[in-house]
């Protein structure tokens, strides 16, 4: 008897059943992802590659410049100069738009379950092991349904990329919302504020800041999974890197991974910047707010010293 | 109407608390309900604040304070008992309508200013119109109306972060008092503040109370300010309410040995007055009368001195011994008002504090007016030392002074 135990349970089973179940009667739903996930897909990357690449060169520096300081502009010029050089631009467009996207989805999905999380304890505690699942889950893994589903293409990329990514979307989410000062909460509340105007004034501006922090974090996450999505057939750097690993191809394999670097220190400074302006005060963001503020104020002590005058 | 009124109302956290509030209500303790896993934080408080009044609760941590203001505007449901807010239970308002009561009855000011550091002063002042539903130009109008009543005109394009800790609360106080509500709440609001900064506040408050009327629940664990704002004061400890009066009737008579070893520290003299620590007029003798009477009176009563007083018992002077007996050996016929030693006169509302220069200044005892300029009492020198010396003569027993150890 003690040789039975613990019995046999087909786990693995009954997921490929569910997957097979899925894939049979979700049919429908499952191509229309796939058609609109490859039509947005091929827009987006239409876009990035229209216009001349150096033109695309400037406006990301202008980006860095406007919201962090001249040096990252600096900074994205020459590294993205660099990846032209090396032959890189179009896939590493490609690996950009799949990171937008995916990283669009997960905010979508993420933010708003990081919320419900935040209020409510029970949801907590059931969202909290299904991220630990979709995050230390071996990213191959997940790529068998998603190959089930969708063979293969940006798509299946795409779907793994969004399930790895997701989880620091709500985790942070929810972090910031939770630390929002218990008394500002407390004083919307007082003044007969909905639950959806405490949300929209207080709970989101303040948790703010932690919610980039995720949504940097979400970013890091995807340009993480390229290779991954090159391996099922993701246009884009991942593929350059799995090619050079089929042929031992040492060049190929480090300008692509070089490309990566550059493309994932661009969009982390540059995130990181947007979840804290306060900190870049040399962004022309940061210089243009501050001289609104003072043309206010300066405007608010003249109407203070035309006023006794008048009385 | 009362403004505010609770009866009978009891807060317990935890789990099953009504069953837990009768538990209190057969008699268990709340030692007792906390090894069940069960916070009574108020139990069985019942108070009530008039319009127009400063109402202190007055309590240390963990005394119940906190909750009990968290009760009024319904941020915390009751477990037992009716809070009543106009006349209106609270208990009988459908979640709408709580909010409604929020935007237009009671506005609440906190401790840790609670301020939105994205928004300006401004923004943050017309907040609770904002919520209110008012269109922007009128609330902005509104905000800086009440910015300019706490002093802060001309702040409002400021973030709250540039501007210090009093100054923040001032926006605390300019949001509170836009929102036009009658009733105030306000929680702990000034103990962050420095006491130099809390003083001024103290001050601004009341002077904002007189001139608008506006009915202010005021949280705090400081007796002297309890002392210093409130018409009337409850004193909390251990989730009840110990007593309910103002704040010479706490001093004076203290319900209970907690409170009295409570207020044994108090600066006395800053919360009594002259009125009430005056002793009877006992030697007064009618401007009419001439030597011979006050000679008698004199020797009936053994003070050294006389009030003279008019038929309208207005003072008029006094008269000594030694003048009298001089005035009756050389055969005067009117009183022998006293050249030496002046009449001090104060009013009755005079802080005790402010008594003993006048007190040193003179032989004589302070003659205490009432705002009619009647005689109302006198304070001789050593009525006015016993006064501050405590009221309390009473030692509380040392079993029941362990228990309200501070």
């Amino acid at each position: 008897m003690i040789e039975n135990f613990p019995p046999a349970i087909p786990i693995g089973d009954w997921v490929a059943d569910g997957i097979d179940w899925v894939n049979e009667y979700l049919r429908f739903l499952l191509d229309f992802i796939k058609v609109t996930g490859t039509a947005i897909n091929d827009a987006l990357v239409n876009v990035l590659l229209a216009p001349p690449p150096l033109i695309m060169v400037l406006i990301f520096a202008a980006l860095a410049w406007f919201v962090r300081s001249w040096r990252l502009g600096v900074g994205v010029v020459v590294s993205f100069l660099l990846i032209m050089s090396m032959g890189q631009w179009t896939q590493a467009m490609q690996t950009l738009a799949l990171v937008l996207i995916a990283t669009f989805t997960a905010i979508i999905i993420g933010i708003p379950v990081g919320i419900w999380a935040a209020k409510s304890a029970r949801v907590s505690a059931i969202v909290k092991p299904i991220l630990d699942l979709m995050q230390t889950m071996p990213a191959m893994v997940y790529l068998i349904p998603a190959i089930v589903f969708f063979s293969i293409g940006v798509v299946p990329g795409l779907f793994s990329t969004i399930v790895f990514s997701l989880p620091p979307g709500v985790r942070f989410t929810e972090l910031g919302i939770r630390g929002v000062d218990k008394e500002t909460v407390e004083a919307g509340e007082s003044f007969g504020a909905t639950d959806w105007e405490i949300l929209r004034g207080i709970q989101l501006p303040l948790a703010l800041p932690t919610i980039m922090a995720g949504i940097n974090q979400v970013i890091m996450l995807a340009l993480s999974m390229a290779v991954i999505a090159g391996m099922v057939g993701a246009d884009g750097l991942g593929k350059e890197v799995v090619g050079a690993l089929s042929t031992i191809n040492t060049a190929r394999g480090v300008e692509a991974g070089l490309s990566i670097v550059f493309l994932a220190i661009f969009l982390d400074r540059f995130t990181a910047a947007l979840g804290d302006p306060a900190d870049y005060p040399h962004s022309l963001l940061s210089k243009w707010r501050a001289r609104r503020e003072r043309a206010m104020k300066d405007q608010e002590v003249k109407e203070q010293a035309v006023a006794p005058a008048a009385a | 109407m009362s403004a505010i009124s609770a009866s009978n109302i009891y807060k317990v956290f935890g789990r099953r608390p009504e069953a837990a509030v009768k538990q209190l209500q057969a008699g268990a303790t709340r030692e007792e309900l906390q090894k069940r896993g069960n916070t009574a934080a108020v139990i069985d408080a019942s108070f009530e604040v008039e319009p127009g009044e400063i109402f202190v609760v007055m309590g240390l941590s963990g005394s119940g304070k906190s909750t009990i203001i968290r009760m009024v505007n319904g941020l915390l449901p009751l477990t037992a008992g009716e809070m009543s807010i106009q006349g209106e239970p609270l208990s009988k308002l459908s979640s709408s309508e709580l909010l409604k009561v929020r935007r237009h009855k009671v506005s609440m000011v906190f401790q840790h200013f609670a301020l939105l550091p994205h928004r300006t002063v401004g923004e943050n002042a017309a907040y609770g119109l904002k919520i209110q539903g008012m269109n922007r130009t009128e609330r902005e109008a509104k905000a800086n109306e009440a910015l300019e009543m706490v002093g802060l005109g001309g702040w409002g394009n400021y973030k709250p972060g540039e501007l210090s800790g009093g100054m923040q609360q001032r926006v605390g106080l300019a949001r509170a008092l836009a929102a036009g509500t009658d009733i105030m709440l306000m929680d702990e609001a000034f103990s962050a503040l420095d006491p130099l900064i809390r003083r001024g506040m103290q001050d601004q408050l009341i002077e904002l109370q007189q001139k608008l009327g506006k009915t202010i629940l005021f949280i705090t664990h400081d007796l002297n300010e309890a002392m210093r704002l409130g018409d009337r004061i409850a004193m909390m400890r251990d989730g009840r309410i110990e007593q309910v009066g103002t704040a010479e009737e706490i001093l004076n008579d203290p319900a209970s040995n907690y409170v009295a070893r409570f207020v044994a520290d108090v600066d006395r003299t800053r919360v009594l007055t002259a009125g009430s620590i005056a002793e009877p007029p006992y030697a007064v003798i009618g401007r009419e009368l001439g030597p011979q009477a006050a000679h008698k009176l004199l020797r009936e009563n053994q003070p050294s001195w006389l009030l003279v007083v008019d038929r309208q018992k207005k003072p008029v002077g006094m008269v000594w011994e030694d003048d009298v007996a001089e005035a009756v050996r050389t055969g005067r016929h009117d009183l022998p008002f006293s050249t030496r030693h002046e009449m001090p006169l104060v009013d009755e509302s005079t802080p005790v504090h402010e008594l003993f220069e006048r007190s040193a200044q003179h032989r004589s005892p302070l003659v205490v007016t009432d705002p009619d300029g009647r005689v109302a009492g006198v304070i001789p020198r050593v009525t006015l030392l016993a006064a501050v010396s405590g009221g309390v003569t009473e030692e509380p027993s040392s079993k029941e002074a362990e228990g309200a150890n501070l």
